[in-house]
């Protein structure tokens, strides 16, 4: 049999178990052994499925291992990494995770699975420095509605239905997590400014204003974009930076 | 990026000829602090391939102390498909990065037209095989710069249309290319095992003058169908005993050679890794020690 074809049979098998074993494998009886492919299989789907638990530890926490790795198992059977690189396969679990009929009922494990899988992509994320307090503090307060910001390559905005940005605070610790006080919509800053990353739920109008900052509006403009009664754009702008979710500013 | 004005902070790149764990996440922060005295360290470069962030921070901090070994797991070297230019792009600048004293892959396929499927899978060894392979370690030597070192595989099964042992296989392909080989001593113990042949034979069949490398690791067990012993290589565990013995028959006949302990899988706090590395570098020296002559021989 051509290679192309040897491995195409091979590969086939791997990814579905209803095929049979390759009829040209051979165990030490000269012939398919059902066994020694399962290894194969096996890795496969074991490596896979280890890929996720990494990626989603408190979504795993919060419906326990058994149910997260059959979640995860059926997602590894229908989305294989497109790169070698696992470090971003798994980005489309969350979404998977809202459509999985079984998990319905936890509303919000989605919003969770996005936090964790923002928080990776900022781990990762390029490095550059943050601009800082100090360097905010030697604009002209004349200028300040002019100002644009550019955001920090690890920053990354999140808009909630549920209260997931506590939710996973609360799950940072071992032991029991206690509930959210308040179960309520939230949104959350993903930051990493230097070695660490951090997770900040956003003050109301934080998300929309942030938002309308990194698209690129000037600080006048931004200050608009929550169209929220006495918002006070300064102190976002103070909690931003703070956080390292700024670059530049111009 | 260049890499010269990173160069004067760090340690020379050719690794020793001494025992090498690798590198963890979880154990950085001691070895940082203890900097005990070890060969080297090698990394997976799949798990370096980010933009930035921590684990490129440790890396850096390690690579200024101790010689680096480049293994890559993902570049699917034996698949019929041409090789990725973005991966082998990615391969690239993380050798200029990090300047690694060697480079390795395995014998093995791991993408597909479904994607990437995260393990090390096997090949039939044909003529036809054979030119891919070359073709393809031609294509990595070229990309990188550099020599680079292919590891014999792991296998559970083998394929009818082989027509070529492993060992003539990878002979030919370290002929035909250039390259250099890594020599896993666990890997000969699993196939010898699992395939039913003498690792003792293996090894006088294997071209060793080319091996640059030594990698160790556990196995775990496992049955076929017809119930007959079946290795797997899990590096989850120790080095076994049949390993270890087979590993000092391979350093009487090749010399002292940079040996590394795979532990990856359930990995042990640091001073168990470690420990399993200065076992290696002991093991190393009593196999010197003995006189020549004194090889194992063929099981009868």
């Amino acid at each position: 049999m051509p290679f192309e074809s040897t491995i195409d049979v091979f590969a086939r098998a791997l990814s579905d178990p209803a095929r049979p074993v390759p009829p040209q494998t051979l165990g030490r009886e000269g012939r398919p052994d059902a066994r020694r492919f399962a290894v194969y299989r096996n890795n496969v789907a074991v490596g896979l499925i280890g890929a996720i638990e990494a990626r989603y530890p408190v979504t795993r926490r919060l419906v326990g291992d058994d149910f997260f790795r059959a979640m995860a198992g059926a997602y590894v059977a229908q989305e294989k990494p497109r790169s070698p690189v696992l470090i971003h396969y798994g980005a489309g679990f969350p979404d998977f995770v809202a459509r999985f009929e079984p998990a319905r009922a936890i509303a919000y494990l989605p919003d969770v699975a996005r936090l964790e899988n923002a928080w990776v992509e900022a781990y990762h994320a390029t490095e550059a420095p943050a601009l800082t307090i100090a360097a905010l503090g030697e604009i002209d307060p004349g200028d300040y509605d002019g100002l644009r910001f550019s955001p920090h390559p690890a920053a990354r905005l999140l808009r909630f239905s549920h209260p997931a940005g506590s939710i996973w605070a609360a799950h940072q610790e071992a032991g029991e997590a206690r509930p959210p006080e308040a179960w309520r919509a939230e949104d959350a800053l993903v930051a990493r400014p230097e070695a660490d990353v951090l997770v900040r739920i956003l003050p109301p109008g934080g998300y929309q204003f942030a938002r309308a900052l990194f698209a690129g509006a000037t600080l006048a403009e931004a200050a608009e974009a929550p169209a929220l009664e006495g918002f006070d754009p300064g102190s976002h702008v103070v909690g931003l930076v703070e956080a390292g979710a700024i670059e530049t500013i111009r | 990026m260049s890499a010269s004005p990173a160069s004067p902070t760090r340690v020379a790149a050719p690794l020793p000829k001494r025992g090498g764990v690798g590198l963890k996440a979880d154990h950085v922060e001691q070895i940082l602090a203890q900097r005990p005295d070890l060969g080297f360290f090698e990394i997976h470069a799949e798990n370096y391939m980010g933009d930035g962030g921590p684990a490129h921070r440790r890396l850096e901090a390690i690579r200024a102390l101790y010689p680096l070994s480049l293994h890559g797991v993902g570049l699917s070297i034996g698949s019929p498909r041409p090789l990725d230019r973005d991966h082998l792009k990615r391969l690239a600048a993380l050798a200029e990065r990090y300047e690694p004293g060697l480079f390795s892959e395995h014998l093995a396929w791991s993408s597909h037209d479904q994607g990437f499927l995260n393990d090390l899978l096997p090949l039939p060894y044909t003529g036809e095989t054979l030119a891919t392979v070359c073709d393809h370690i031609d294509e990595t030597q070229e990309a990188l710069g550099r020599r680079m070192l292919l590891e014999n595989p792991s296998t559970y099964l083998l394929f009818a249309e082989s027509t070529i042992s492993e060992t003539d296989f990878l002979a030919e392909i370290a002929r035909r290319t250039g390259c250099g080989l890594l020599l896993d001593v666990n890997n000969v113990v699993v196939c010898a095992t699992n395939h039913g042949f003498d690792a003792i034979a293996y090894l006088d069949a294997f071209p060793l003058r080319h091996v640059g490398e030594i990698h160790l690791a556990g196995y775990a067990e496992a049955e076929d169908d017809s119930g007959r012993p079946l290795l797997i290589d899990a590096h989850d565990s120790p080095v076994r005993d049949g390993v270890w013995a087979l590993y000092a028959e391979t350093i009487r006949r090749l010399g002292p050679t940079p040996t590394l302990i795979e532990w990856d899988n359930d990995a042990p706090a640091w001073p168990v890794l470690l420990a399993e590395a200065r076992r290696a570098e002991l093991a190393m020296a009593r196999a010197l020690a003995l006189p020549r002559g004194k090889e194992l021989r063929h099981a009868v």
